[in-house]
Order: C-alpha cells, then structure tokens, then sequence
C-alpha cells in the first residue's frame, strides 16, 4: 500500500495526492493526518486533488471525514484543484461533499486558510482569552 | 494493461488494490475508445463503486471490460461479477441513500446515473452481476 506524504507549511499541513487511491491509502491518511495535526497543532489542512482522476464515494466521504477530524483539533480544512470532470462527475453522482470547504487552486485555498487562522485568533483577542460564551 | 481493443479483459476483485487496478483497466479501454474527458471519468468513477461493491457485498468476484459497438457507434462495456449472497430487494438497493454496508448508499444509484445502461441480473444465493456501458457521442 502507497502512503500518501504530508507536508508542513508554517501552520498548516498539505496534502497533495498523486498516487491513485485504494481504499486502505485513503483509512491510512486519515490516520496520518489526525496524528500530525495533534503532533504540530497545525490550524489549517489542504488537500490538493490536482492529480487526482476520479473521486468516488469512499475518496468523497474522506474529505468530509477528514475536515470533522480537523475540526476536532481547531484545524479547517480546504480541498484545492479539483478537475472539471471530477467536479461534474461528483454532482452527477449525487455527493455533497459534506460542507468541505474547496477553492480553486493551493494558491486561494492557502489563502483562505490565512484569513480563518487570523479570523479565529482574532475572535480570541476579542472575547478575551477564554471565550466561555462562545 | 490491454493488448488491444479486441477482446474483453479480466481483472480478478480480491482486494482494495484490485479496484484500483478496475479503474486502470476501465480508463484504458474509455481512451481507446475516445470518450470524452467527462464520459471516461465518469465510467471509470462508475466501476470504482461497482468493483467496490463486488468485493466488500459479493465477496469478490471479477470485472470485465471490453469495446463494443452497436454498428452507429462505440462505446465501453464493464461488467461486474460475484457469486455473493445476492440483492434481495432491488428497488431498495437502488434507491438513493439506501445502504446494507457501511458506504453512502450512493453506489449502485450513483452508479446508474453516470452512465448510458445499466443492467442488474441478481438472485438472492447465486451472486449478482452489473453490467454498464458508457457511448462515445
């Protein structure tokens, strides 16, 4: 089985698949990912699908297992490059992708990642250091 | 890999890297044929749930995978086949949402919608076999 890498940028770890995906690589990464995130505190997760040709039901349900894994951690998590035909295949197919927040290419997707991460610190700010209302 | 667009070829479903090697064979021959970026991702994303589903509900089985052509046009042909405990209830298994496993509920349905036909021939101790073709337009 093909591992899929995680690297650490500043804050925020990426993903970038390039392998195609069998299902015990896809259980794999969600455990690499969980463990990573909690080793580095990372605040932000994105994964690139560039290269990915098909996403189907068990890849779809990964991204979404991945980003409420994330969340549990106080991680977002943006799914970048997805390609046109995979795009109109998943909507064919009829998978939501769970509320996965997605953005065009790394570039938008690091960014959108920067403006939560400085959102959520500055919430902190604001509300004081332990927000008990929030 | 094919030796050519000839004859049908079979892949043995006996494990998740199987499935991969499912959708390889299925891209190979959709190239071949030269479907359209869209039509090749959509059978190959097709067999993904349907080699899925032959190995974790049938137990395994094989996938075949041929070019065929009904004299105005070509197209892929793949079908899936198991010797597992069969569909029970095929209306219920089709319908979206519905799952017996641990998946979506969305193979068989989602499956159906990508491509052009869709054949089901199940009984309940014999096994099932899917067979779906994708045309080039």
């Amino acid at each position: 089985m093909e591992r899929v890498p995680i690297l650490k940028i500043g804050g925020v770890l990426l993903v970038s698949i390039q392998i195609d995906l069998q299902d015990q690589s896809v259980l794999a990464l969600q455990e690499d990912l969980a463990e990573k995130i909690s080793a580095t505190g990372a605040h932000g997760v994105v994964i690139d699908i560039s290269a990915v040709e098909i996403v189907d039901s068990f890849i779809g349900r990964m991204f979404a297992t991945i980003a409420s894994i994330s969340r549990l951690f106080d991680a977002d998590t943006v799914v970048v490059g997805m390609r046109p035909a995979v795009a109109i295949t998943l909507v064919e197919l009829g998978l939501t992708l769970g509320g996965v927040r997605t953005a065009l290419n790394l570039e938008r997707g690091m960014k959108i990642l920067g403006e939560l991460g400085r959102e959520r610190r500055g919430a902190v700010t604001h509300f004081g250091e332990f927000p008990r209302d929030a | 890999m094919p030796t050519g667009a000839d004859g049908p070829e079979q892949v043995a479903i006996s494990g998740d890297d199987d499935v991969v090697r499912v959708r390889q064979l299925v891209r190979t021959y959709a190239q071949q044929t030269k479907l359209s970026l869209v039509d090749q991702t959509k059978l190959v994303t097709a067999a993904s749930e349907l080699a899925r589903n032959t190995l974790i509900y049938g137990g395994g089985g094989f996938a075949r995978v041929e070019e065929v052509s009904d004299g105005r046009r070509s197209g892929v042909r793949a079908s899936f086949h198991d010797e597992g405990p069969g569909i029970p209830d095929l209306t219920l298994a089709l319908a979206d949402g519905w799952s017996s496993g641990s998946g979506l509920g969305l193979g068989l349905s989602g499956a159906k919608r990508l491509v052009d036909q869709f054949d089901l021939d199940t009984e309940v101790g014999r096994g099932t076999v899917v067979t779906v073709v994708k045309w080039k337009r």
